[in-house]
């Protein structure tokens, strides 16, 4: 932590004025490599195959089979510009391989070269460059310097969306043997134990018990935490981070509560114990499916009848865009309910038709604003309408809290700054990186604490609310300060 | 001359028609295996389809993102766009009275266009980000266009051309017996440059126009809780859900 302290933030809130270029600041930053072992938990190579170079390009082949983004998305791009001040690394870092142009330029020189006219004519005159050691390093560098949170593809004129490339440059380098290791181990753990903390069944159903002890205590009320209960109705799949880390374990106690005061059977399954899907993040559609597939394995294996995500960004894109394909279709589930929902949808219905009440009193003395998760807002949706993204969240805090306030308007909605700590960089070993990409919603954060009085910041998000956490401090906030939106419901609720 | 002129001019516009088929047939043949809208999209298919024309003639997400890049990118295109089309009257036997109408407008759009060119390629040296991310191409491209479009308003304004004898040149090429092209060097670099352009365009960045059209996150409705869409290579995946 004390390797890195951020200038401090600006007095004047000039969220437009693009920094001034410093090449090569971040080129420092890599994650740790991945080891032997979680390559090939993954089925990936051990270790750096002999004739990489080749394979890289091969690799690249292949994806452009598959996917017609990624081949419309190398061919359509005009170096205009008009991303390049939009990404909150190069905003933090001024690093001008952070512009999402330059990063995309990365993968795009290869394809170039070995897959256009022009590149193999014209070679450099058109930016096309032959994979060797210096530009492996600098996909391994840069390509981990992106949380693939989609704003540079609200911005571009073509939709090109640098998440797309960065995937298909991660999942290039696991295929010649060159993995991150933050994200490797993690979905090897997803595979062998079920979710990304390691953590198998008899702890998980302990630590539920103690939950179930703590709010009795507080509550009065006896509030259950069901695991792998058969024939529940609804089946809870959240970030495993839910059940220890703060302030998410907050929100799950919130979920509880609402299911506790609506009625609602429900039950967490222990085979699905996690909501997070970082297969997501190296671009992997097999690991994704695989991991999918735990899902739709507890849904049958339990027999319920909905399918319900608790407060993760990117295991909502993943659940809310991808699950009906990967491990759809869900024809055993009740259709009355669209599968699958997000936790705030089920909130926001039932506060709309009073099956749970909530009293703001509770959450005296806390001005909130909320932070847009970068996945829930340019990725998925929530309710029947375009937006509800952004609108259900809001209704339920307000619901929940006497006064919200929303932050800068360039940094909300489909506008939103990435917290600085996705995609699979939420290691320590980017710890400087983190920090400097926080910057711009920290900025932002700052307007609304200083002149209307922001008291806590609302996430959706398990890896905003760690991020946010070990982030706010280095820029003079309290780590409190960020909370779980269902930590405000669960205070709220009025119980019995 | 005129064969040698007329030869080269359908061959550039094979080229283009040709080189933009194969590229399509590349994008086309591969599948989007997961709904990549950028969100918030439209539910439906005609609300998606608005959103690819919303982008096509209003260029909205650059609005969003650079409003000087936007006007000037907007006089470029719109400009082109009108140019072009007063064009029509040098391949149209009797010009309908709407082209005749647009004639004057089609001359102020080749000032307008111009304009926007030059914006756009002082911004490639003057905005250092910018600048960071130009190469060569990108360069030579607005050049070209610079080209085109300076030796066009010179024949326009200064040193005019036999007008009917273009169109005599350019209707004389369908009956595959090309003739008449008149021989001022202005006028036949006009010719020669834009017959480039059109040869460039499927190689070049000028694909952009059509990558607009066939891009997922734009082209996508919201759906993806209601419809799958596994594509035929993942359907080999073990387990459900294929």
């Amino acid at each position: 932590m004390s390797a890195f302290e951020p200038p401090p933030l600006a007095d004047e809130v000039e969220l437009a004025a693009p920094p001034a270029l410093v090449p090569g600041a971040m080129a420092h930053s890599r994650p740790y490599v991945a080891a032997p072992a979680h390559n090939q938990a993954l089925g990936f190579p051990a270790e750096r195959v002999p004739d990489w170079e080749r394979r890289a390009v091969e690799k690249l082949g292949e994806l452009l089979e598959r996917s017609r983004a990624l081949r419309v998305f190398l061919d359509s791009c005009v170096k205009c510009g008009a991303c390049a001040d939009k990404c909150h690394f190069f905003i933090g870092t001024g690093d001008p391989n952070n512009m999402p142009v330059a990063r995309q330029d990365l993968l795009r020189s290869l394809y170039r070269r070995h897959f256009t006219v022009a590149g193999r004519l014209l070679g450099r005159h058109v930016g096309a460059r032959d994979m060797d050691e210096a530009l492996l390093q600098e996909w391994y560098t840069y390509f981990h310097q992106c949380t693939q949170c989609r704003r540079c593809s609200v911005f571009c004129p073509f939709g090109i969306d640098t998440a797309e490339i960065s995937m298909a440059a991660r999942e290039i380098m696991d295929a010649i043997g060159l993995g991150q290791k933050y994200s490797n181990e993690i979905i090897g753990k997803v595979h062998k134990i079920g979710n990304n903390l390691g953590l198998p069944e008899p702890a998980l159903a302990n630590t539920l018990e103690g939950l179930e002890e703590d709010v009795l205590e507080q509550s009065g009320a006896a509030v259950k935490f069901p695991l792998d209960v058969h024939g529940a109705d609804v089946l809870l799949v959240t970030p495993s981070a839910d059940f220890f880390a703060e302030p998410h374990v907050d929100g799950l106690i919130g979920y509880a509560k609402v299911f506790h005061q609506a009625g609602i059977s429900w039950t967490l399954s222990s085979h699905a114990s996690e909501a997070a899907n970082f297969a997501l993040f190296i671009g992997s559609y097999e690991q994704m499916h695989k991991i999918a597939q735990r899902i739709r394995q507890a849904a049958v294996e339990l027999g319920v009848k909905r399918i319900v995500f608790g407060e993760c960004g990117h295991a909502w894109r993943v659940a809310y865009a991808f699950l009906n394909t990967l491990a759809g279709p869900w024809d055993f589930l009740d259709p009355a309910y669209p599968v699958p929902q997000h936790i705030v949808e089920v909130t926001h219905e039932l506060i709309r038709r009073r099956g749970i009440v909530l009293d703001r009193d509770a959450n005296a003395g806390k001005t909130v604003t909320f932070h847009d998760s970068c996945n829930v807002a340019r990725a998925s949706r929530m309710g029947d309408a375009p937006g509800g993204q952004f609108v259900l969240p809001r209704e339920v805090i307000k619901a929940a809290v006497p006064s919200f306030v929303d932050m800068h308007r360039d940094t909300t909605h489909d506008r939103t700054f990435c917290c600085g700590g996705g995609g699979g960089l939420l290691t320590d070993d980017l710890l400087e990186l983190r920090i400097k990409g926080a910057r711009p919603r920290m900025q932002a954060l700052k307007e609304v604490v200083e002149q209307q009085g922001v008291t806590h910041m609302a996430a959706i998000c398990a890896i905003c609310k760690t991020q946010f956490a070990k982030v706010l401090p280095a820029y003079g906030f309290p780590m409190e300060m960020v909370v779980s939106l269902h930590q405000l419901v669960g205070q709220a609720i009025r119980l019995g | 001359m005129s064969a040698i002129a007329a030869i080269l001019l359908v061959l550039a516009t094979a080229m283009l028609a040709a080189g933009l088929a194969y590229r399509v047939a590349l994008w086309l043949a591969a599948p989007v295996p997961l709904s990549i809208p950028t969100m918030p999209a439209p539910l439906t298919r005609g609300g998606a389809a608005m959103r690819v024309g919303r982008e096509m003639l209003l260029f909205h997400s650059l609005f969003r993102a650079d409003k000087p890049l936007w006007v000037a990118s907007m006089a470029f295109h719109l400009g082109l766009a009108l140019v072009l089309l007063r064009h029509l009257r040098y391949v149209v036997a009797v010009p309908p009275a709407w082209l005749v109408a647009i004639q004057p407008v089609g001359r102020l759009a080749g000032w307008m266009m111009m304009a926007g060119l030059l914006f756009l390629l002082a911004r490639r040296f003057l905005v250092p980000r910018v600048r960071m991310v130009t190469r060569t191409g990108d360069v030579a491209v607005l050049v070209l266009l610079l080209a085109i479009g300076t030796s066009g308003l010179v024949t326009t304004y200064l040193l005019h051309t036999d007008i009917l004898a273009v169109k005599a040149f350019l209707t004389s090429i369908w009956r595959a017996a090309p003739e008449g092209l008149p021989p001022d060097p202005t006028f036949l670099l006009h010719l020669l440059l834009a017959i480039l352009l059109l040869a460039i365009v499927p190689f070049s960045k000028l694909l952009h126009a059509p990558g607009l059209v066939f891009s997922p996150t734009r082209n996508q409705p919201d759906g993806s809780r209601r419809y799958r869409r596994p594509a035929r290579w993942a359907r080999t995946l073990a387990g459900g859900g294929q």
